[in-house]
């Protein structure tokens, strides 16, 4: 079988045929990407795909052939808006937004950023319900927008202010009573997380 | 039953095929001979032979010339499944002049070989299977077949071009055929067809010429809107009860002048002919071709009978043939064998939300279109929208609706690549439009289809590989600013690798074909089997595609699942041609494996008779005992096992053969040694 | 009354206080008791999954093993929220068919003493709970103030008929309930076509170009067909659509001023209900002009309020018309929540 041709430089070729498999595991219960017949249905589906890199049908014909790396570094699955519309138009069954989800996963245990702010939108979030059970826009919009976003803060200042003032946002985060409780559970689910 | 052999009563022998090394390469097929003649010589075997393929004329003449020269009177062959043989070593034995039922198959390959590994372990059970084979065929009598005469008549059920054919073979030949048709004409789908690919045959004009042909045929008794209620019989002599619907209209005095159509002043959607884009009166015939061009009125949606008022059918009848107090009538019919051409139904498009079929104005479904392209159809033949009047300038067609998907149907439906390639063409025919295909693959395999698909692309059909992800009316700026009012087809062409957006005047949906609604009733009815989808399943997918498991019962066309014109008019000459067969022969002799009741244990207590899948089991009130209609009984053994009185037994599975052949299962343990009796049990008879 | 175990979510007592301050307006109307269950925690929104999914899914499970050991008659645990209830109804429907990953949830939760029975609770959105167990036409035997006269489209968004894990749609993509409830309502019902796209999520965060262009395709729709205002079942939707709408017209050089409201907040409306009790007025986009072309008046706004009050938007685009068609449609079952 050949394999598609090398790069001169002598860096090994982006081949993994148990990239399929790596990514099925990541998925819960069966994702049926297997059943992939390539259909360009959800390709078709996604209202997000005109900013994809792939759209979803070729990324899953990538993961198929191997690519891993091209895959892991695509924006595809951060463009994701978890609609559905593809999963349940699918012929095949095939649950593609956990096959995204999944994707992610891997991608961000490996550091891969594409360029989009997702995974660090993600990991802002995620540290304020880690803090304090609950998530907390306030926090969350401000360090997110001026990291990322700062020309877009003078436009939505106004309706931010209009936010505070109507009692839509709260300066400060609410608490749940056992935060320690609640970071028992997410340490140790981190922890089953990189067991094989 | 032996526990010990008391001396052997018979000369059997046994047989062990290598099946190549489908047997052999698990089955140590030499060790289980020899051990077959070493340790079953007490059971009567007096030879043990293996062959590489005992099915071969070699394997055969194995055993013919055993039985002649050794004068064997029992015959075991360990082979493959009886479904695939039991016919070729029961026919050797007859050559030989040996009673075939004498003659007992045991499988060591579907159930031994096929499914373990061990080899140890297979060999044993092997040896095993062939113990009980002894042990049960000593317990065997000779049997004679069953002979049932056939009758000459023959019932089609269905009026489309698989029926027809089916019932013009039959009547040709000179016997007579029932057809009949639920609608109020024969035609089926085909009448509502435009033109048939790859040909581009006008599809009413090669069909009207044979449905006159039925109509006017001496051996054609034609039953239309008319449904067969029951069937009750077995091979040979089966009696059809016949509902006939109350046409209102007295077929002796119409004269088919279309009159009462004319007059009637109600007007409904056809649903049926026109696929719901075109109207029909309450008194109508479905087209002008009709067979027979007897009209029908349509009960629930006539004025007269909702409201007592109108009548003006009967007015202007010049026959007075109308009827308003006609009854639903029966028949019973007595025939010989029974054609299912039943057809299909369309999948129901609006179960596919994202193509809008229901809720968008412009999209249409494949017979809608075959309508509106027919010059005889609602719009004479011109390719317009839902407004009737504007004609489209681009036309999207999206393959595989409903078909090919899990959430629908997982089968392919076959026609719909070509006939949505048809439908490019004709687009071409009638209009300037531009059209584009929308196709996941182009299945084309039949004679000329492939180079169809080329005359298409020489056409300027624009192919786009990509399922249609949603039809939409709603735009998106900026680009799309001059399409309101049209559709958007939003597709991924997966060969560029790009979504688009493709803008279309209307869109046709290549809508697949499933059973009709009632096929699992139709198949209770018939006593026949559909699978899960509904299709009628046939006895052999490969080598017997238009019988099924119930004998005198064949099926032809649709119902077996989705096929083109040739292959239905094929599937009911094929029919025709197995029935003649029978009907040639005069009689047919039937499987003697059947279940018998023995009368003076039967406490009539009828358990059996619902266990009977077959219906085949009656009750004699008078007597207060059951028996078996040997003809309709298959012997499949439920009522043998069920009844607590062992008044029920089985010819050629009595209750004898079936312990003799356990017990001979059990004589031989995992290990492949005789099994040695327990030492309280011996002497004790089983 | 029916008692529900509630899970608010966090939006509820944050951007979405319309709809808090609406449902617990109308809930006891509608025979609706919400027994909110005792120190929930967020449900990691699309975040967790992205990055860390055990963490996800114990996050949630952490929520389903309270609700089960609240002490209440009922088992069913209900959230407004859209992307709440799907990340409760998915963890749920996993743990019952993926025995390997309610091992690894159970063993993250007893790090905290909890454990959760999958399957001892069932998860339903609350719009899902109004359609059908309230229905309706009981809702439309409360209506003292109807609608009419008020143009609105049905926005469900993506994630109520979506995936549906417990079957509970016949209709994914263009149910026609919330067009049902409306027209109970009194208001006058637009065939909204994108009343299940999806609002972006946090696209709209992440990644403006992409996230901003879905609002506008709604919006877009929405003025194309005359809408007065959206209504809405999600606060993600509702977000998106109000926070950002003046970004979107920025962007794209559009004058939308469509106001978007929870349906609840127009529940509570048409039971003759105070606007400002029923959190309206508090919304960026303000409905003002809208709820006084049927006479309803809305307090002032607070401060900051980027709409220029009373002034109208330019005339919507009047859909093309439709002379009725010659052929016939086929006829779509209207009871089956699939008709117009």
């Amino acid at each position: 079988m050949t394999e598609p041709a090398q790069v001169l430089d002598g860096s090994p070729p982006d081949v993994d045929h148990d990239f399929i498999h790596e990514v099925m595991a990541a998925v819960p219960g069966d994702s049926r990407l297997q059943m992939c017949i390539q259909c360009g249905t959800c390709g078709g589906s996604c209202p997000s795909a005109a900013d994809m890199d792939h759209t979803p049908r070729h990324l899953f014909a990538m993961v198929r052939a191997g690519a891993r790396d091209k895959v892991l570094r695509s924006n595809t699955p951060w463009m994701c808006v978890s609609c559905y519309y593809c999963s349940v138009r699918c012929p095949q069954e095939v649950h593609i937004p956990d096959v995204m989800y999944g994707l992610k996963s891997i991608a961000a245990r490996e550091g891969r950023s594409p360029s989009s702010a997702a995974p660090d939108f993600s990991r802002t979030f995620m540290s304020a319900v880690h803090r304090f059970g609950r998530s907390y826009e306030m926090g969350l919009v401000a360090r997110h927008y001026l990291r990322h976003f700062p020309l877009r803060i003078p436009g939505m200042a106004p309706a931010g202010m209009g936010m505070l003032a109507s009692g839509r946002m709260d300066i400060r985060p609410h608490r749940i009573r056992d935060v320690k409780g609640l970071q028992a559970i997410l340490a140790k689910a981190k922890e089953l997380e990189t067991l094989p | 039953m032996n526990t010990q052999p008391v001396g052997p009563r018979e000369k059997v022998g046994v047989y062990i095929c290598h099946c190549g090394s489908n047997i052999a390469g698990t089955v140590d097929v030499e060790a289980v001979r020899d051990w077959a003649a070493e340790n079953l010589a007490g059971h009567g075997v007096v030879i043990a032979r293996d062959n590489k393929f005992m099915c071969s004329s070699t394997g055969q003449e194995l055993i013919e010339k055993d039985i002649e020269e050794l004068g064997l009177s029992r015959v075991v062959v360990a082979a493959c499944s009886p479904h695939m043989h039991e016919k070729t070593f029961r026919g050797a034995c007859a050559r030989a002049g040996l009673n075939p039922y004498l003659c007992e198959l045991v499988s060591i390959r579907e159930q031994v070989s096929w499914v373990h590994s061990d080899k140890a372990a297979a060999t044993a059970k092997a040896k095993a299977v062939v113990a009980g084979g002894v042990f049960r065929v000593e317990e065997h009598a000779p049997l004679e077949p069953i002979r049932v005469p056939i009758n000459p008549a023959t019932l089609v059920v269905g009026g489309g071009i698989a029926g027809i054919t089916a019932a013009l073979e039959l009547a040709d030949a000179g016997f007579p055929v029932h057809m009949v048709e639920r609608e109020p004409s024969i035609g089926g789908h085909m009448a509502m067809f435009d033109k048939t690919f790859p040909t581009l045959d006008c599809a009413a004009c090669i069909l009207t010429p044979k449905m006159n042909e039925v109509g006017m045929h001496p051996n054609v008794t034609l039953h239309t809107w008319s449904e067969v209620t029951d069937l009750s019989g077995y091979v040979g002599s089966f009696t059809a009860t016949i509902k006939h619907r109350a046409r209102y209209i007295n077929a002796d005095l119409c004269t088919g002048c279309g009159i009462c159509q004319e007059k009637c002043p109600v007007k409904v959607v056809d649903q049926v002919y026109e696929a719901g884009i075109g109207y029909r009166k309450s008194a109508y015939m479905p087209f002008p071709q009709a067979v027979p061009k007897v009209p029908v009125i349509d009960g629930p949606n006539c004025t007269y009978f909702s409201k007592g008022t109108c009548k003006a059918c009967e007015k202007f009848c010049p026959t007075g043939a109308i009827d308003f107090t006609q009854q639903d009538d029966e028949v019973k019919v007595e025939v010989g064998n029974v054609v299912l051409a039943t057809g299909f139904e369309l999948f129901d498009s609006r179960r596919v939300e994202q193509y809008g079929y229901g809720r968008l104005p412009n999209v249409f479904t494949s017979l809608e279109f075959e309508r509106m392209s027919n010059a005889a159809g609602p719009t004479n033949g011109r390719i317009v929208l839902r407004d009737g009047v504007t004609e489209p300038k681009s036309v999207g067609i999206i393959h595989c609706v409903g078909s090919r998907d899990r959430n629908y149907n997982s089968f392919c439906s076959a026609i719909c690549c070509m006939q949505s390639l048809k439908f490019a063409h004709l687009i071409g025919e009638h209009t300037d439009a531009t059209v584009h295909n929308f196709y996941i693959d182009v299945r084309a395999p039949g004679k000329a289809f492939d180079e169809f698909y080329q005359r298409v692309l020489e056409e300027g059909t624009i192919f786009v590989r990509g399922r249609v992800a949603e039809v939409t009316d709603a735009l998106r700026l900026p680009d799309e600013a001059d399409q309101d009012g049209r559709l958007i087809v939003q597709v991924e062409d997966s060969l560029a690798g790009m979504q688009r957006r493709i803008p279309v005047d209307m869109v046709i949906l290549s809508a697949g074909l499933e059973p009709p609604h009632d096929a699992k009733e139709t198949a209770h009815r018939f006593g026949i089997s559909c699978s899960s989808d509904g299709w009628v399943i046939e006895r052999h997918p490969k080598l017997d595609p238009v019988a099924t498991m119930t004998d005198g019962i064949f099926a032809a066309g649709c119902a077996l699942g989705p096929r083109d014109i040739p292959s239905s008019v094929a599937n009911g000459a094929a029919a025709a041609a197995r029935i003649l067969g029978r009907i040639q022969q005069k009689e047919m002799s039937l499987e003697p494996v059947r279940a018998s009741v023995d009368e003076s244990r039967c406490s009539g207590c009828r358990i059996c008779n619902d266990l009977c899948p077959y219906n085949a089991i009656l009750f004699h009130e008078d007597q207060m005992v059951s028996e078996v209609n040997a003809a309709l009984c298959q012997g499949c053994g439920t009522c043998v096992a069920a009844c607590p009185a062992g008044a029920m037994s089985g010819t050629g599975f009595s209750d004898a053969q079936v312990m003799a052949q356990i017990e001979g299962l059990l004589s031989v343990t995992a290990t492949g040694e005789p099994r040695v009796p327990h030492p309280l049990l011996e002497g004790v008879p089983a | 009354m029916k008692e529900f175990l509630y899970y608010p979510g966090c939006s509820m007592s944050g951007t979405a206080k319309g709809y808090n301050d609406s449902l617990e307006a109308i809930a006891g109307p509608l025979g609706i008791d919400l027994h909110e269950v005792n120190d929930w925690s967020c449900c990691g929104a699309s975040e967790y999954f992205s990055i860390g999914p055990l963490r996800g899914y114990a996050l949630v499970a952490r929520n389903l093993a309270i609700a089960e050991r609240e002490p209440s008659e009922s088992r069913t645990l209900v959230a407004p929220c859209s992307l709440c209830y799907v990340n409760l109804a998915k963890t749920n429907k996993y743990v019952r068919t993926d025995t390997a990953l309610a091992g690894k949830v159970n063993e993250a939760l007893g790090a905290a003493g909890l454990s959760y029975t999958p399957g001892s609770v069932e998860v339903r959105h609350l719009f899902e709970i109004v359609i059908h167990d309230v229905g309706a036409d009981a809702v439309r035997e409360k209506v003292v103030r109807p609608l009419r006269g008020l143009k609105i489209a049905p926005y469900l968004g993506c994630l109520v008929t979506r995936p549906d894990p417990e079957k509970r749609w016949k209709a994914k993509e263009h149910p026609r309930e919330f067009d049902r409830l409306l027209e109970a309502l009194g208001a006058e019902v637009i065939d909204y076509p994108l009343r299940t796209d999806c609002c972006g999520g946090h696209l709209s965060q992440i990644s403006p170009g992409m996230g901003l262009e879905m609002i506008r395709r709604l919006l877009d729709s929405a003025e194309r067909r005359g809408a007065d205002l959206l209504a809405t079942i999600c606060p993600m939707c509702q977000m998106n659509i109000d926070l950002y709408q003046a970004e979107v017209n920025r962007r794209f050089k559009t004058d939308f001023k469509i106001p978007i409201l929870f349906f609840t907040q127009l529940v509570g409306l048409a039971f003759g209900m105070d606007a400002k009790s029923l959190g309206i007025g508090s919304e960026v986009i303000s409905s003002r002009h809208a709820l006084a072309k049927i006479g309803i008046e809305v307090p002032e706004p607070p401060e900051g309020e980027p709409v220029a009050a009373g002034a109208p938007a330019e005339k919507p685009r009047a859909p093309r018309a439709r002379k009725g068609p010659e052929l016939p449609m086929p006829h779509m079952p209207k009871d089956e929540g699939v008709g117009p």
